[in-house]
This record gives structure tokens, C-alpha cells and sequence, in this order.
């Protein structure tokens, strides 16, 4: 087999790095959290209510960034015709999915103190609830398709399409009025909170490239044994599986 | 899951080129799409809530049609509002302002000189009945100045109104 996914069976040992990577994104989160909810000062207007900023916009880069990683290993997919990009593939539309979620959920949070409402059907959150269920959509198309060739090119080509409201999102608030206010840029927030911003925005990044590791090799386990040719004899699919058999 | 479904190469040849074609067809559906959206006129029909001048322009489409209108609370012009009796305001966008009676109670973050917008209809009278009061934040966030501290006291009572 002269398929990177095969060749690299037996080099996959643990994930180590993965898990450091997830190691340290928690300690990183805890110590943005920290700053964020007892050292940075309270909010002029907002008080107390405004510290969901520190977790909601780390996030919001973080889904958007996901979700252009996507983007990405669908082209590759396409275009290069490796396995390996579809198993990223599949692991950055989740980890793309599980972020927008809790997005809408923390901006839910935030909504119902400062303007009043859980939601309202605005631009901004009317094109993150299309993003989230185009994606999910992908991830249910994943599901029901068997063969992992019309899979792969299906959900690439979903992924291609589905992409063009990730620019939408993040324009929407600058295109059309809404309620939502619009990107905040290092001069329209104190000093103060720069900092538990920004370590909260590593912190779920270094998550997000730890889990879509780990996911990443979940996925290219079960593609090496949908992929693996009949051994003849008594083979199974599951000699393909990194470690055993040794 | 575990039953082989391949016996050849990965992706074959043919599937490989078919692949690029889809590749370049989605892309450019994805391009046409955001076309559609940004430079065509598409995306001027989207409109989540008018000006008090739209609203000035349109008067008689707004009479009875359920709309939203969005504006910043004009200084000084908070009337009532305790105790549940009617609130009222004024809406401006420095150019028109529109004058507003709300029967709810008003978020937290509702003061003068703040955005909302307003859910409702304008009636014949000549103001504007709010079904449905919803205050927008900026993108600022700042930390209060030396020796000054947010009304705490203040904020809690105004989150017991909240239902």
C-alpha cells in the first residue's frame, strides 16, 4: 500500500502530544477564568455581566477557525485524493459543530441580561443558527453514507459550499444593521481586559488543535478498516489497527 | 463498519479527477452564492430594523405593519416606567426620532443615550406602540476610571424586573 494512511499505521503511537496539548489548553482556560472572573474590574455599564465576553469571543474565533480548517481539508481532499484529509475533515466539522453550539448558547447567556431577550432572529445570529445546522447537516450526511468514497466526496463538497457563511457570519454585523453588536477591535475595550482575553482564545485554541488531533486519529482507525482490502485467509480488519498485532 | 468496502486504491484515478471537478464547481457555487449576497441587491432586502428617518419616509407602510425600530434613547426623554406604568421614550437617530410607549419592562441595560430596538407598530396617533423592548450593546467595554464604581446596587434592582 503506498497510502500515507496505511504507511503511517504502525508509526502512530500514542498521541502524546495531543493530550499535552489538551493538558495545557485546560490549565491555560482555567488561569484566562480566573483572571477573568476575579482580577479584571467589573464592566462600566454591564457590572458583572459582561465577564461571559472573555469566554464568548475566544470561542466565536475559535468555531470560525474550526470550521476554515474544514474548509481546507476539503479542498485537500479534492484536490490530493489523501484519506488523511477526510479524517481531519470529519474531526474539524465537530469540533467546528460543538463550538458554535456552545456559541449560541453562551450569546444566549449574555442576550437575556443585557438586551433583553434569550434570542431574536437578527442577522448575526440568523447566519450562526444556518451555520451550525448546515454543519450538523454535514455530520448526519456522514453518518448515513457507508461508502467512504461517495462519504468523503459528498461531505467535501458540502463543506466547500456550506463554508460561504462563515464570511457572512462574520461580516453580518458590518453589512447590515443588527442587534448584535459589531467586532470590537483593541481600542474599543480597556487594557484591562486584554489579557484574559487573549489567554482564553490560546487556551481553546490549543484545546481545539489537541482534540482535533485525537479525532483525527479516531477517524483514520475506522477509515483504515473500511478501507482495508479481504485478507485472504483469517485477516481481519482489525490487524490495520495501530499496536496490535505485535 | 468493520466489513472491508474497498479492494482497490483508495481513490482511483477517475474518482481523483471527478473529485477536482466537484471541487471547482463547488467553489464556484459557494462563489456565486456570496456574490449573490454581498455585491447583488439580495442583501438590501434584508432588513432587521428601520431608522426613526426610514420610519419618517414610510409612515403610512408602518401604520399597523408589525416592525422594528432602532435608534438610540434620546436624552431626557425617559418618561414613567415604574411601577408598571407605561414607559416612554424617545427614539432618535439624530436625524428623526420617533416617540415610543412601551407596556414591558425594560431591561437592565436600559438608560438614555443606549441603542434598542423596538418590536411593534406605529399607530395613527403618531407614535410608535412597543410590543417588545430589546437594548443593543456596543462593541465597547470599559473598565471603570479610578475611584468609580458601577452602580451595583442598582444593577441588581433593575435584574429583578427581568421575568
Amino acid at each position: 500500500m503506498s497510502d500515507p494512511l496505511f504507511d503511517n499505521a504502525a508509526s502512530e503511537g500514542r498521541p502524546v502530544v495531543a493530550w499535552v496539548l489538551i493538558g495545557l489548553g485546560i490549565a491555560t482556560l482555567l488561569f484566562g477564568s480566573y483572571v477573568g472572573l476575579f482580577v479584571a474590574p467589573q464592566e462600566k455599564f454591564m457590572g458583572e455581566v459582561y465577564r461571559i465576553l472573555f469566554v464568548h469571543v475566544p470561542t466565536a474565533w475559535n468555531a470560525l477557525l474550526a470550521l476554515t480548517f474544514a474548509f481546507g481539508c476539503a479542498l485537500m481532499f479534492l484536490f490530493r485524493g489523501d484519506w488523511r484529509w477526510d479524517a481531519r475533515l470529519e474531526a474539524g466539522i465537530e469540533i467546528g459543530v460543538v463550538l458554535s453550539f456552545l456559541l449560541c448558547c453562551q450569546g444566549a447567556i449574555w442576550a437575556k441580561p443585557t438586551w433583553g431577550v434569550w434570542w431574536d432572529w437578527d442577522p448575526r445570529l440568523t447566519t450562526t443558527a444556518v451555520l451550525l445546522a448546515a454543519f450538523l447537516g454535514i455530520l448526519a450526511l456522514r453518518r448515513f453514507v457507508d461508502d467512504p468514497v461517495k462519504r468523503a466526496t459528498w461531505s467535501s463538497v458540502a463543506t466547500v459550499i456550506a463554508y460561504v457563511d462563515v464570511p457572512i457570519v462574520y461580516f453580518s454585523v458590518k453589512w447590515w444593521n443588527s442587534l448584535h453588536q459589531m467586532q470590537s477591535t483593541p481600542n474599543t475595550v480597556s487594557s484591562a481586559f486584554h489579557l484574559p482575553l487573549r489567554v482564553n482564545a490560546i487556551g481553546i485554541l490549543l484545546l481545539l488543535i489537541g482534540v482535533i488531533t485525537l479525532r483525527t486519529r479516531i477517524a483514520k482507525m475506522r477509515l483504515r478498516e473500511e478501507l482495508a482490502p479481504p485478507e485472504p485467509a483469517a485477516g481481519s480488519a482489525m490487524e490495520y489497527a495501530p499496536g496490535a498485532g505485535r | 463498519m468493520s466489513e472491508p468496502v474497498m479492494n482497490e486504491a483508495p481513490v482511483s484515478r477517475k474518482n481523483a479527477s471527478r473529485n477536482k471537478w466537484a471541487a471547482v464547481g463547488a467553489l464556484g457555487v459557494a462563489l456565486v452564492a456570496f456574490l449573490l449576497i454581498t455585491v447583488s441587491g439580495i442583501g438590501d432586502n434584508l432588513v432587521y430594523y428601520w431608522t426613526p428617518s426610514d420610519l419618517e419616509a414610510n409612515r403610512d407602510k408602518a401604520v399597523g405593519a408589525t416592525i422594528r425600530l432602532g435608534g438610540m434613547v434620546k436624552p431626557g426623554s425617559i418618561v414613567g416606567g415604574k411601577n408598571g406604568s407605561t414607559l416612554e421614550f424617545d427614539v432618535t437617530d439624530y436625524k428623526s426620532t420617533v416617540h415610543v410607549k412601551s407596556n414591558g419592562v425594560p431591561p437592565q441595560m436600559f438608560r438614555e443615550e443606549i441603542g434598542v430596538v423596538v418590536e411593534g407598530t406605529m399607530t395613527d396617533a403618531g407614535h410608535f406602540e412597543c410590543n417588545r423592548l430589546m437594548v443593543s450593546h456596543g462593541n465597547e467595554y470599559r473598565a471603570p476610571k479610578e475611584g468609580e464604581h458601577p452602580d451595583v446596587k442598582e444593577l441588581i434592582q433593575s435584574t429583578e424586573g427581568l421575568e
